[in-house]
């Protein structure tokens, strides 16, 4: 009844191509920013900005990052987890070689790093197709992951071989540390997620995103029409793990505080962002933000949750119930919408459209 | 008549055999000429000094090299039921290596209730058929059709499924493997050759030689019987069998049993060479550099390869390890794997990947 494109008249082609051609989702996404920005901080506790906000945001980021490589390019990577600790070590040995740099520009340097690592383990994807590929990234998984505990260098050399994350302020006001708020770091992780999604929108809907499309329908095809495989597929890699390596230093600097990086970021992550970017949606960036929200608020849902509809659990047994619980919930996904959480966001808007009366 | 000069000069580098040898030599050359140059430097720790080791210790050698074949037999194992599968429906099975865990553990389950060693593992056949007839019904049937990457998450879903459900059955501790129960040897051989002591363990000789029986049988059953034909023509191309009517929920039920079996066998037999526990979870991701290496396609290949990536992964441990800090074995297998993919994107067996527009 509300949501309507009648009487929407276009007048130049670029309020044609616009990403959300509609004045109701132009809306819509003003009031979820809104939201984000200024209903949260009021209504959340500390405990749901950290426990669910933050980490929603660090796996949107990484979805995102996975989504163009996958879902954008066709490449299936299984070393997403890898490349995020390159970014949360790239990030640690640049603050403590230049401590007075802003914080928040090497976050966002520390995903150059993680570009060069990803190209250099995405030059075999020129060889190699499909899950031969998949295979192939696991090396860089399993290597890098090495890396992190056999170089001390790495962690400068400190006892406990973890990152640290010493005191950072930005104008003042501490960011990374002990004493830095959950809504500072809350408000650092929005800004940073809601800049780079833009950029990523803007990369996949120009030139760029759209010869990665054409590589991922069918790349013969594709290099007959004169995209070069060699650099499309490398800046495939480069931006998805700039992305990933962004997300994997605010994870450490801005959700866990420091920690033993090697063993956050082991294969399970990898395997958990890429079902965030299946359940999501291929293909998708709005899809990533819910497929993190999926799986990410999942076991937080089933600990709370479960005991509040009279389910009692106790702690290891709820554990495996979780587990076979997430295990069920992704093959229910799977049969239902195959084409994941945004194609039924997409099914849900073309029935708005016509409801109440779609004849 | 076409024109001599139209056509093109024969490449040199167009056979992989051929690129694959001219680089190996240039890369030995290119090493041993280094090693001239500085003589106690770097290079020769990397490249003359483990030869120089394996020729003055000949029985670590064969002691390094026996470890590596049974490590091997134990990654082909896995990497057999992944092949079979792989061929038969085109899943990629990512629960392989958890349905070897979930079949050991309730063997070891079954017996600790009670029931005799022999009919625990006939009890564990029929779940291991139960856990195929259920797969195929809720998983495979309503996913018909969808895209690779979608089966393989599915398969993904399952060995979410079977950790939760096999850790609240049995538990999370690790148990101990029913080996004596089982007829199955312990203790070690001692050979005295070449200079020294190879022990060699009672148990990975069987354990290579059920494998090798249970690697002719499945040859012979898929070679000689009616369902071994049918398994293959469902390989070949699904649409063809179905309009010869083979019934392909049949034959997905048949397959995912016989990787039941085969994970069976697996566990029991990696069980008795540790616990059985869900860290052996992590142990089946070695069977993947084995699959690229040999190619989803071919049960050969995944004999040879899981050889190959055995030997090399304990052979690069024991003697390259120590230069770069150890602890190499968790990744070596993947770069030796890749390093063949470079030349045959196929596997060394694989079908050909033909590609048409």
């Amino acid at each position: 009844m509300f949501y309507r494109e009648a009487g929407q008249y276009k007048s130049t082609y670029s309020a044609d191509m616009a990403v959300f051609p509609l004045k109701q989702d132009r809306i819509g996404i003003a009031v979820i920013l809104l939201l984000a920005f200024v209903g949260v901080p009021l209504i959340g506790n500390d405990f749901f900005t950290t426990t669910v906000m933050i980490p929603f945001l660090v796996f949107s980021l990484a979805a995102i990052g996975l989504n163009i490589l996958t879902g954008y390019t066709g490449l299936i990577s299984l070393g997403t987890a890898a490349f995020m600790g390159v970014g949360a070590y790239a990030c640690y040995k640049m603050t403590t070689l230049f401590p007075g740099v802003n914080i928040i520009v090497l976050i966002l340097l520390s995903g150059l790093f993680s570009a060069a690592i990803g190209v250099l383990f995405g030059l075999p994807s020129l060889r190699i197709k499909g899950f031969y590929l998949a295979v192939a990234t696991l090396a860089a998984q399993f290597f890098l992951q090495w890396a992190f505990v056999r170089v001390p260098w790495l962690f400068n050399y400190n006892a406990s071989g973890a990152i640290e994350v010493p005191l950072r302020t930005v104008f003042g006001v501490p960011v990374t540390g002990a004493t830095a708020t959950p809504e500072t770091r809350y408000f650092v992780c929005l800004c940073l997620v809601v800049v780079l999604t833009w950029f990523a929108s803007n990369i996949v809907h120009g030139r760029l995103g759209r010869s990665w499309m054409a590589v991922r329908d069918m790349d013969i095809a594709a290099e007959l029409m004169g995209i070069k495989l060699l650099n499309a597929k490398l800046t495939a890699f480069a931006v998805s793990s700039f992305f990933c390596g962004v997300a994997g230093a605010m994870m450490i600097f801005l959700w866990y505080g420091g920690g033993e990086a090697a063993d956050v970021f082991n294969i399970r992550l990898s395997f958990n962002i890429l079902f965030m970017v299946i359940i999501g949606g291929l293909g998708s960036l709005i899809g990533s933000f819910f497929g993190a929200a999926f799986i990410a608020s999942l076991p937080t849902i089933l600990k709370f949750g479960l005991p509040a509809i009279g389910i009692p659990l106790a702690g290891a047994t709820a554990e495996h119930v979780t587990f076979m619980l997430v295990g069920a919930l992704i093959i229910v996904f799977l049969i239902v919408e195959p084409h994941g959480l945004a194609r039924l966001w997409q099914i849900g808007k073309q029935k708005l459209r016509t409801w109440p009366f779609p004849y | 008549m076409t024109d001599i000069a139209a056509r093109p000069a024969p490449r040199l580098f167009a056979n992989p055999w051929i690129k694959a040898a001219l680089i190996t030599a240039a890369i030995v050359l290119a090493a041993i000429v280094g090693a001239r140059l500085d003589g106690s430097g770097t290079l020769y720790k990397i490249v003359i000094d483990p030869f120089q080791q394996m020729v003055s210790a000949p029985d670590l050698l064969a002691q390094t090299i026996w470890e590596g074949l049974v490590s091997g037999v134990l990654y082909a194992l896995i990497a057999l039921g992944f092949v079979l599968i792989f061929k038969a429906s085109g899943v990629f099975n990512f629960a392989q290596g958890i349905m070897v865990v979930f079949s050991a553990l309730t063997l070891v389950g079954l017996y600790e209730m009670g029931v005799p060693a022999f009919l625990a593992v006939i009890l564990t056949l029929g779940v291991m058929f139960l856990l195929a007839v259920t797969i195929e019904r809720v998983v495979l049937r309503p996913l018909v059709n969808q895209p690779d990457i979608i089966l393989f998450m599915a398969t993904f879903g399952i060995t979410y499924f079977l950790i939760g459900f096999g850790e609240s059955v049995f538990g999370g501790n690790p148990k101990r493997m029913i080996t004596e129960q089982l007829y199955l040897p312990s203790g070690s051989i001692d050979l005295k050759i070449l200079g020294g002591l190879v022990s060699l363990q009672k148990i990975d000789i069987a354990a290579a030689i059920i494998a090798s029986i249970m690697i002719a049988a499945l040859g012979l059953f898929f070679q000689y019987t009616r369902i071994g034909r049918a398994l293959r023509a469902v390989a070949d191309s699904h649409k063809a069998a179905l309009s010869v009517g083979i019934s392909l929920n049949q034959i997905w039920v048949i397959v995912w049993f016989t990787a039941g079996i085969v994970a069976l066998i697996t566990g029991i037999m990696w069980g008795a060479r540790s616990d059985v526990s869900f860290a052996l979870e992590i142990v089946a991701l070695k069977a993947l550099p084995v699959l690229i290496l040999g190619g989803f396609t071919s049960i050969p290949g995944a004999i040879i390869g899981g050889l190959i990536i055995g030997i090399g992964e304990k052979m690069g441990e024991f003697y390259w390890g120590p230069l770069i800090g150890g602890g190499i074995e968790s990744w070596l297998a993947y770069f030796i794997a890749l390093g063949f993919l470079l030349f045959r994107p196929q596997g060394l067996f694989g079908d050909k990947i033909i590609e048409r527009i």
